[in-house]
């Protein structure tokens, strides 16, 4: 029998590759069958959505993005021969179900929401990450273990366990249901993870650059932003995208502390089914939409986040 | 281009020393060198004279300033770092410039500065380079372009030559001096290394343990030590001890070592009985048959013109350097002749020189 250690220097085998390659691809599929569902129901009518036998081949159609971004009511078939020639496809969409489109749903607002929310608390969080993060990696803070161990310790548990105290000190300090309630609230759940992620990438980064602007005319601050920002840029990524990921999809606070004007899309999407049936479209479709702003900046920062993910696990 | 002065500097890292009560003088145009090995305080000495760390005590005054607690941006000095510090993320133009941009300099003014200084250590065909590409030694050059780009008041170095391969270690050395000669910045360079410290320097603090155990010109560091840790360290191979015992009266011009009469420089002080040692630097022993100190021949390593012989006496190994065409096989028994004049003698147990007409004949020229 031979030793094997985590930094074996023997290349897998191809077979033990080739396992490893049907285990990723069978686990990719899992994963991407219910989002494939999802984005096939965001285009099937409400009858083929829940028909039986599921189809899996259907004739698309936008009906669920329509009933999404409107509100309609039911009218009576005179009174839809009555107006005049239909002013869109939505419009003739649902006529053909004796209803009429009312005005536009609250989607589009809550959506809204959501991107500020969650981009304010990212930035936030990032921002008060990095500085303190450059703080405990730079300078001796006093207590400096304690501190970052405190830190630590407002995740170990989950942060809804605070929930209660937090809706009555929302109550009382009129943040429920406010952007800037819920922005300062994502930002103290994310702070933690953006102080502890950037001091492992700022510990990286030697200090000679920042002493060597220092001694070249600049001060404290400008050496940092000059010189310390643009290599952490890496592990800055990094962080935003787990806090924005984390502040996008975040449920149960939204749920307790919004209900109106500041309410996101998570809570918001559910709600559509309760309007004028099961409206199974959609609830795709919002759900849909809603992916899109994550993917697209995980994809863009993908290896920022692959970096951020494998960090600390490889040596360089 | 100023004067610096270090008077009492001390630094304490909790109950750490690491530098206890230095004082020197770099005189404007020096390039003046901090040798000892690592952990010895130079670095800290040098950072402190930066002003990227404050001592506990002492002064350091530049160009006649106190700029003891002032800070680094303030104090119009340049330093290169031992890993250079080059910024990854600009290109050597803008790594060269970067300290005038600080200063709210024309871009036209930077880019003719940057471009003079480059052509200064030729590299002006690298500047629109990244500087991730650039081979140590050109590196190394940028780094120097971004010191002398700005002309400061000083040069603070830490070993910058250290990470470079010995190929590039020995062109640099060279480059650096000429550049030296050639702009007379005050220059204070740290470095482990005496082959770098001896070649380059005018002056040399010789330290170890937070203290400056010597200061002097490179000649006067070889020849005569002021003590056995100076003695031992500067050198290759370093200064042969040999062990006596006895005291030493003002006056006396020889001592007795193992059993052998040896003459030496005439003593200056009195020293009461105690351990001493016998410094003599390998190429200043010559065989001779007729001396009474004699040894049989351990080994010897070739070295060109030159070999050095290991010779096992009664006090252990002692190490000469003679001229290569010798003959000579291990075993063979040789009596060890010393030039007197440069003989050196120590107190063992402080390791201090003991006053010698070849000391003070130094010192009156020194003063004089």
């Amino acid at each position: 029998m031979s030793l094997t250690t985590a930094h074996s220097v023997v290349a897998p085998s191809a077979n033990s590759k080739r396992i490893a390659g049907v285990i990723i691809v069978a686990y990719a599929l899992i994963s991407i069958v219910p989002l494939l569902w999802i984005f096939a129901t965001s285009f099937k009518t409400p009858p083929d959505s829940i028909a039986y036998p599921p189809k899996i081949v259907f004739q698309p159609s936008i009906e669920g993005y329509c009933n999404l971004f409107t509100t309609r009511t039911r009218q009576t078939p005179e009174y839809i021969n009555s107006l005049g020639p239909a002013t869109g496809f939505c419009d003739e969409t649902v006529r053909k179900r004796n209803m009429v489109i009312a005005g536009p749903s609250n989607f589009l607002p809550r959506f809204v929401n959501s991107l500020i929310i969650a981009f304010g608390s990212t930035f936030c969080a990032v921002f008060l990450g990095t500085l303190s993060a450059y703080g405990f990696s730079r300078f001796k803070v006093p207590l400096a273990d304690d501190l970052l161990f405190f830190i630590l310790s407002t995740r170990f548990m989950p942060p809804i366990a605070v929930a209660i105290p937090i809706y009555l000190m929302y109550r009382e300090l009129g943040l429920s249901d406010t952007a800037l309630g819920m922005i300062l609230l994502y930002t103290a759940v994310n702070v933690s993870l953006a102080v502890w992620l950037l001091k492992g990438f700022i510990d990286e980064i030697p200090r000679e650059y920042e002493e060597a602007a220092m001694i070249d005319g600049y001060t404290r601050l400008q050496a940092f932003w000059r010189t310390v920002l643009p290599q952490a840029t890496t592990g800055i990524a990094a962080t935003a995208i787990f806090c924005l990921i984390f502040a996008w999809n975040e449920y149960a606070f939204a749920a307790l502390l919004t209900s109106g004007t500041a309410q996101t899309a998570p809570p918001f999407i559910p709600t559509i089914i309760g309007e004028g049936g099961q409206d199974w479209p959609a609830v795709a479709a919002g759900t849909t939409i809603f992916l899109v702003p994550i993917l697209v900046f995980t994809i863009l920062l993908r290896k920022q986040l692959l970096r951020g993910i494998t960090f600390g696990a490889v040596r360089k | 281009m100023a004067e610096i002065r270090v008077q009492n500097l001390r630094k304490a890292f909790g109950a750490f020393v690491a530098v206890q009560d230095s004082n020197f003088v770099v005189e404007d145009g020096e390039f003046f060198v901090m040798l000892g090995p690592s952990g010895c305080g130079k670095t800290t000495t040098l950072r402190m004279i930066a002003g990227l760390e404050l001592p506990t005590g002492g002064q350091i005054l530049l160009g006649g300033e106190d700029v003891t607690m002032r800070r680094a941006r303030e104090r119009d000095i340049a330093f290169v770092f031992q890993l250079f510090a080059l910024y990854p993320h600009m290109n050597v133009r803008k790594n060269i410039g970067f300290p005038l941009l600080a200063q709210g300099m024309a871009s036209a003014e930077i880019r003719s500065r940057v471009e003079e200084t480059a052509r200064l250590l030729r590299i002006d065909h690298l500047l629109d380079k990244s500087v991730s590409g650039l081979a140590g030694g050109d590196r190394q050059r940028v780094a120097l372009g971004r010191a002398i780009v700005r002309r400061p008041k000083c040069f603070l170095m830490d070993e910058p030559l250290g990470t470079l391969d010995t190929e590039f270690r020995d062109l640099m050395v060279h480059e650096l001096r000429e550049l030296h000669n050639r702009i007379h910045a005050t220059t204070v360079y740290v470095t482990h290394d005496q082959m770098e410290a001896m070649s380059m320097a005018d002056k040399i603090a010789v330290m170890n343990h937070g203290v400056i155990e010597q200061f002097g010109t490179p000649r006067e560091i070889y020849d005569r030590p002021a003590t056995m840790f100076v003695a031992d360290f500067i050198g290759s191979p370093p200064m042969n001890f040999l062990r006596f015992g006895g005291g030493l009266a003002k006056g006396a011009k020889e001592i007795v070592v193992q059993g052998a009469k040896v003459s030496v420089p005439e003593v200056r002080e009195d020293i009461a009985p105690a351990d001493m040692a016998l410094g003599i630097r390998p190429e200043h022993i010559r065989f001779d048959d007729a001396s009474k100190l004699r040894g049989a021949i351990y080994g010897t390593e070739y070295l060109g013109t030159t070999q050095i012989v290991a010779v096992e006496t009664a006090d252990g190994i002692i190490k000469a350097r003679v001229p290569a065409g010798i003959p000579l096989n291990p075993g063979e028994q040789v009596g060890l002749a010393l030039s007197s004049a440069r003989l050196s003698l120590f107190e063992k147990s402080s390791g201090r020189a003991v006053r010698t007409a070849m000391y003070d004949q130094a010192a009156e020229a020194r003063h004089g």
